[in-house]
């Protein structure tokens, strides 16, 4: 611990906020350079970040690995089609606002029940209350839309400021909502920075590696896990609010148990071991499974071999494996 | 009344299915400790081998009569499949921690669905003649298959067996001390690697042996092992993971619950099953029988 601290100097953050600046303006300077579908594509993965950016808060700092976040990611998606089609809301701020309690709600109900148990039995609780919501999505089509799901059409942003009919008007959407989601994207960022590097974040790190010690330290586990579950979801949850007007349509598969499987995957990908991991890994599954269902009908198959070699071969993931080889090089690695 | 004697023989059916995809679950988690997450895509595997290995037969002028020892079969050859998978795959993991194991799995079964969709294309696939090959019988002026009773005895003899090989030969011994201690088990002398395919072949025998008994009354379809992985989850979660007895009354509860969700709650009928799971992981964390 006493190390860690003292290497959070001054230099490596400052350091760190230009590298973080740097990624940004890149980003932000991309989307003309790559046109219409990268774009879009890259929007997907942005999204698919900040779910996994949730998702390794709990796995990465806190330890327990669930098997449920489809869960919220489904429930953020399902609340934007709800207030569109039984509230008649049409601004994407307003699904922020209102979809962010509901899937915090969700995250704490489901967080509370599912903190009782660690280890596998974490896995398998968070799966089968993710597997209620989904068969209850599934079931209950005269609310949902059974496996048809529910359309979402394009939303105003920016408080009605922006809206999208007419002539060229999915091209703008892209245009636009890509850099919305770039900055919904960078705040989920640095407030999960802030997170966890603060004694909050450092007390889940502690829990994580020594249940045993950090309760003598005085701290209630239980608690601390279920706050980490409930921020998690809400993230999670929060990557559904944006995917769903992105998507258009909503479906309950995203809410199956396999779709959790890919949120995991995502994170291991990147790296669940460091910050960065997560962020890289939602970008690169998403290239990674647009260009497999492109490439082959069996794209699958191949998700499924990459993620054996990846768990045999690079179990620190893509960022892990890269700071290694930068250690090993003399250079610095990417900060953890 | 016959109504509901139809809907007991339907449960147990059901039941009987659900036993065996659950009970190889257990069995594999108690031996190795690795929640197996492709289990029920290889009851699939079974469920298309047995329909496809019948299908051909028939095909070929086989009297149906002689089909229905192809059932099995099925079974084997998802056997032969663990036995290759267990020392290339799952092997490396045994030190390594449970995340991964539950990762390299789930990525196995990515791998066999697809698998079965290029061997055996998307199309359901059933094995029919099996099912007309028995008369129906008459309850009460309700008809109900033959061929489902075959289905509950078979459950009922698999179940028997395994409690025999476990708790009355010797190598249910060595598997038992095993599962309690893996490093005494291996100072006694025991080849606990041997073990080790053994128990994930008998395991991957039984969710074969599901999905083959299985087909000749419903087609194999795509997608069919990913839901019944949920299912068998249930089951072991309410009877306690790595056990026996558990997954025979896990199996139980699941299947009368399901059938009376069918006729009273159809919407909620899967929700109240994953909801059943949930209540027993709070109160009772290990499931009713569990000790882990």
């Amino acid at each position: 611990m006493k190390a860690d601290v003292s290497r959070i100097s001054y230099r490596p953050k400052l350091w760190l906020a230009a590298s973080a600046a740097g990624a940004l303006i890149v980003l932000a300077l991309l989307p003309p350079l790559i046109g219409l579908y990268q774009t879009q594509l890259l929007t997907y993965g942005l999204i698919a970040a900040i779910a996994a950016l949730g998702f390794n808060l709990l796995l990465g700092y806190t330890g327990p690995l669930s098997f449920g976040h489809s869960a919220f990611f489904g429930i953020g998606a399902y609340s934007v089609a709800f207030l569109l089609r039984d509230a008649g809301i049409h601004s994407m701020e307003l699904y922020i606002l209102i979809g962010l309690p509901i899937s915090a709600l969700a995250s704490a109900l489901f967080g509370y029940i599912c903190v009782r148990h660690t280890r596998i039995f974490f896995g398998i609780l968070t799966l089968a209350l993710s597997q209620v919501v989904y068969s209850l999505a599934l079931k209950l089509f005269w609310i949902t839309g059974g496996t048809d799901g529910l359309r979402v059409p394009r939303p105003t942003l920016l408080a009605g400021t922006l809206s999208f009919t007419g002539a060229g008007a999915f091209q703008r959407f892209i245009d636009a909502y890509y850099y919305y989601v770039l900055v919904v994207f960078a705040i989920c960022v640095v407030v999960m920075w802030v997170i966890v590097h603060s004694p909050f974040g450092k007390a889940l790190q502690a829990i994580r590696d020594n249940e045993t010690r950090a309760a003598f330290l005085g701290l209630r586990i239980r608690r601390f896990r279920w706050m980490s579950f409930l921020i998690s979801g809400t993230f999670t949850g929060l990557a559904g609010i944006l995917w769903a007007p992105l998507n258009g349509l909503t479906t309950p598969d995203v809410l199956y148990w396999t779709f959790s499987g890919e949120i995991v995957f995502t994170a291991l990908l990147g790296g669940f071991r460091n910050f960065t991991g997560p962020i890289v890994g939602g970008i690169v599954f998403t290239y990674l499974k647009t260009y497999a269902v492109a490439t082959t009908e069996y794209w699958q198959l191949l998700l499924g071999v990459v993620l054996v070699l990846l768990v045999m071969l690079l179990p620190t993931g893509i960022v892990g494996a890269i700071s290694v080889a930068g250690k090993k090089l003399g250079l610095r690695g990417n900060p953890p | 009344m016959s109504i509901l004697i139809i809907q007991i023989l339907n449960s147990l059916f059901y039941a009987s299915v659900l036993f065996l995809i659950a009970a190889g679950l257990s069995l594999i988690f108690g031996v190795m400790r690795i929640v197996n997450m492709a289990h029920g895509t290889f009851y699939a595997v079974g469920a298309f081998t047995a329909a496809w290995l019948v299908a051909r037969a028939v095909a070929l002028g086989v009297p149906t009569i002689w089909t229905f020892l192809l059932i099995p079969l099925g079974a084997v050859v998802v056997a032969l499949i663990g036995v290759v998978i267990e020392p290339l795959l799952l092997r490396p993991f045994y030190r390594r921690a449970e995340e991964y194991q539950l990762l390299v799995t789930f990525g196995l079964l990515l791998i066999l669905e697809d698998v079965i969709r290029l061997v055996w294309g998307g199309l359901p696939l059933s094995a029919d003649p099996v099912m007309d090959l028995l008369p129906s019988i008459h309850i009460g002026g309700l008809i109900y298959p033959g061929y489902n009773l075959v289905v509950i005895t078979v459950g009922a003899v698999a179940a028997l067996l395994l409690w025999a090989v476990i708790y009355r030969t010797k190598f249910g011994v060595m598997l038992r001390a095993t599962s309690q201690d893996r490093r005494m088990a291996s100072a006694l002398g025991i080849n606990v690697g041997l073990v080790y395919v053994a128990a994930f072949a008998i395991g991957c025998f039984m969710a074969g042996l599901g999905g083959a008994i299985i087909v000749p009354t419903q087609a194999a379809v795509l997608g069919m092992g990913i839901d019944a992985l949920v299912l068998a989850f249930v089951v072991v979660v309410i009877g306690g993971l790595g056990s026996l007895q558990g997954a025979l009354v896990g199996a139980l509860i699941v299947s009368f619950v399901r059938t009376a969700g069918i006729q009273f709650f159809p919407e909620m009928e899967l929700a109240v099953l994953y909801l059943i799971a949930a209540v027993v992981l709070l109160v009772k964390p290990t499931g009713l029988f569990g000790s882990v």
